[in-house]
């Protein structure tokens, strides 16, 4: 299995009466509750566990894009991969990602990404979502049902571009570039490894397997709930023939290692509790901009969707419903160890996005379920975990030889 | 009279526009805001009183069809002028309420010489920065009403869905039809509702009717002066205890109004 470790780089300095005094943590959340200065030590804090879950051994180290919002407080990965670019040298730096539709020209992805895949060696991951209906329509203005197909069109252009030797002319609906020509080039050729995170629209499913990208659920519900989207995804796999690699899906999950289950609730149940009441806190008016979804998709969900939108009543789930409903992975070591097993089965999944640092956990705690996990569940996973696919590499960066690669900077 | 409907291809089977009919007098083509037409809509039947409604749908809302090429504003005022072209009308009287105002300006401005009577309820399409608008696409069903109507209560009653919302299946087709016509709507209105109609308006040569809800909480009152100042041959008529869905709620006084427009 390859575990990331992802970071969210939330706001931790949300008020007790968040809820109560405001309606939403993304779009219209007033910049008083920024302070500059603190920001400047919690980048670093949250750079330096990164930096950390490398020398922890974890084989990616993921950022993501999000725009207007106090859960995750970066609104250009790329500048996260690149600080993390220069002071690692063995992990995958996964960007996961750019929202490729919201960069005019989109060529800028594939110019950045390049220069990522080059600085690092060719650790870079790449990952294209469409971006939160939050950050891509009521953020950035993009307009809704129009969306995906400037998502397609960018796509289109940004593998063209690394693709191409020479310089061709591109002609797009949303994008004309008389002469693209990208510099650099990235080292991974033709690409590097590309990521999709897709909440259960065949579309999705079908664009993945198309290119033998890995799909990638990002949900904080838990791997129970999210059995019946990958089950969607594994049927659309086997119909298409291609084969049912694990390394085809990723699941993020939150987990929080201990010496115990009681410890570990006692360190971590407070942090978690902040993640949900007020990270995910977002007004329903902004969740889902009308067209945003196609109504294929919406056709086939909807009725799992509302279901799923009753069941997220965050304020009212203490932490044994957490722990036991797996939105959170929590406990010992073995009890840590024994869901993740299930998780992997359940989700026949091969990429784990792993939050460790949740909500407004400090760095001490940060560092020690980090640590637990990386020496007392991780080396059991990898060895017992979908021993038939060891060798699968398809779908993994492939970095230059070490003794060829500047190392990490000291 | 009840209004009868039927379905028209439009632009060479490019698309299929549901058209909603009736009414004896002149020709009048009658352009619907973002939320498309109501059930028994009550200012489509006060018009079809001293008019020949034509009242086509959108695509996008009901079974109209073929939204997927209308991207652009253009795009959208081409379409309607396909879909008058399909209906044999000559120069109708264009009513367009809210969005459908903006369609209907955007057509004018367009080829003046088409549109010689031209009525603007509520119209949307202009944006003025000391008068931002609320964003109609972060609210929820249930606030609607309170900025379409002067009389909440009352247009609660008449926006009502037709089933009830607690029933799972009817929801999630309600909320399937909502995402596809506000869907078609945000490529005209989201994120700002202004696609650069202002530079436009002076092309428009049509005598030019501006009705507005005294009490609009939508599109406020200022936005029909802004429309009035830019064309050439406009008159303002402003109607009391009125909010933006004004033809809905006072008809006989917009009918009273459009008398006027000859």
């Amino acid at each position: 299995m390859k575990f990331t470790w992802f970071h969210l780089m939330p706001w931790p300095h949300l008020p007790d009466d968040f809820r109560e005094k405001y309606r939403s943590v993304w779009v219209d959340i007033p910049t008083t509750l920024y302070d500059a200065k603190r920001g400047h030590q919690i980048y670093h804090d949250y750079l330096d566990q990164l930096e950390f879950a490398e020398k922890m051994g974890f084989d990616a180290l993921g950022v993501n894009e999000h725009h207007a919002n106090a859960y995750g407080l970066m609104p250009s990965p790329n500048i996260m991969a690149a600080a993390l670019a220069r002071r690692t040298s063995k992990a995958a730096v996964m960007v996961l990602g750019d929202s490729i539709a919201l960069y005019n020209p989109p060529i800028r992805v594939a110019e950045e990404f390049a220069m990522l895949d080059v600085i690092t060696g060719g650790r870079l991951v790449a990952g294209f979502p469409v971006g939160t209906s939050m950050d891509t329509n009521y953020a950035y203005g993009q307009i809704p049902a129009l969306t995906r197909e400037k998502y397609a069109e960018a796509h289109e252009l940004i593998m063209k571009a690394w693709r191409e030797d020479e310089p061709f002319a591109f002609n797009g609906r949303y994008t004309q570039l008389r002469y693209v020509n990208c510099w650099p080039k990235p080292i991974q050729r033709p690409r590097p490894p590309i990521f999709i995170p897709g909440g259960g629209s065949l579309e999705t499913y079908d664009f993945c397997l198309e290119f033998d990208y890995t799909y990638c659920y990002l949900s904080y519900s838990g791997y129970l709930r999210a059995k019946q989207l990958m089950d969607g995804y594994w049927e659309r796999v086997a119909k298409s023939g291609k084969d049912d690699s694990p390394y085809r899906g990723g699941f993020a999950q939150v987990i929080c290692v201990a010496d115990t289950d009681a410890e570990a609730e006692r360190l971590y149940a407070p942090h978690v509790h902040y993640f949900y009441n007020r990270c995910l806190h977002v007004y329903p008016g902004f969740a889902d901009a009308p067209g945003y979804r196609t109504i294929k998709t919406l056709q086939a969900n909807m009725i799992t969707q509302l279901t799923q939108a009753q069941l997220r009543n965050y304020p009212t789930l203490t932490w044994k419903d957490l722990v036991d409903q797996g939105y959170v992975i929590a406990g010992s070591p073995q009890t840590v160890y024994d869901r993740m097993v299930d998780l992997a089965k359940t989700l026949r999944v091969g990429n784990i996005f792993a939050l460790f640092q949740v909500g407004d956990m400090p760095g001490d705690k940060v560092r020690h379920s980090t640590q637990l996990f990386a020496e007392k569940v991780m080396p059991r996973l990898k060895a017992e975990m979908f021993p038939e696919w060891r060798n699968e590499d398809r779908f993994w960066i492939k970095p230059m030889q070490d003794s060829e690669r500047r190392l990490a900077a000291e | 009279m009840p209004l009868s409907s039927r379905l028209i291809d439009v632009a060479g089977g490019r698309a299929k526009v549901r058209v909603y009919e009736g009414g004896d007098g002149p020709p009048l083509l009658f352009l619907h805001g973002a939320g498309g037409l109501m059930r028994d809509d009550p200012f489509l039947a006060a018009l079809a009183t001293r008019y020949r409604v034509h009242a086509p749908l959108l695509p996008g809302y009901e079974d109209s069809t073929g939204e997927e090429r209308l991207r652009t504003m253009l795009d959208i005022a081409l379409h309607a002028y396909d879909v008058s072209d399909a209906l044999g009308l000559a120069k109708p009287l264009v009513c367009g309420l809210s969005m459908g105002g903006m369609i209907a300006a955007e057509m004018a401005a367009l080829a003046p010489n088409e549109i010689e009577r031209l009525c603007l309820v509520a119209s949307a399409g202009l944006w003025l920065a000391q008068h931002p608008l609320p964003d109609l696409f972060a609210m929820l069903p249930q606030e609607l009403p309170g900025y379409l109507f002067h009389d909440v209560e009352r247009g609660s009653k008449l926006m009502a869905p037709g089933g009830d919302l607690n029933d799972i299946k009817f929801l999630a087709d309600f909320m399937v039809m909502n995402a596809r016509r506000l869907g078609m709507a945000g490529k005209m209105l989201f994120p700002i509702p202004d696609r650069g109609l202002s530079d436009r308006l002076y092309r428009i040569k049509a005598r030019t009717l501006i009705v507005w809800g005294e009490n609009d909480r939508l599109i406020p009152l200022p936005y029909a002066e802004a429309f009035r100042s830019a064309l050439a041959d406009a008159r303002v008529v402003t109607i009391p205890q009125a909010g933006h869905l004004v033809g809905h709620e006072k008809p006989d006084e917009v009918l009273r109004a459009l008398a006027t427009l000859n």
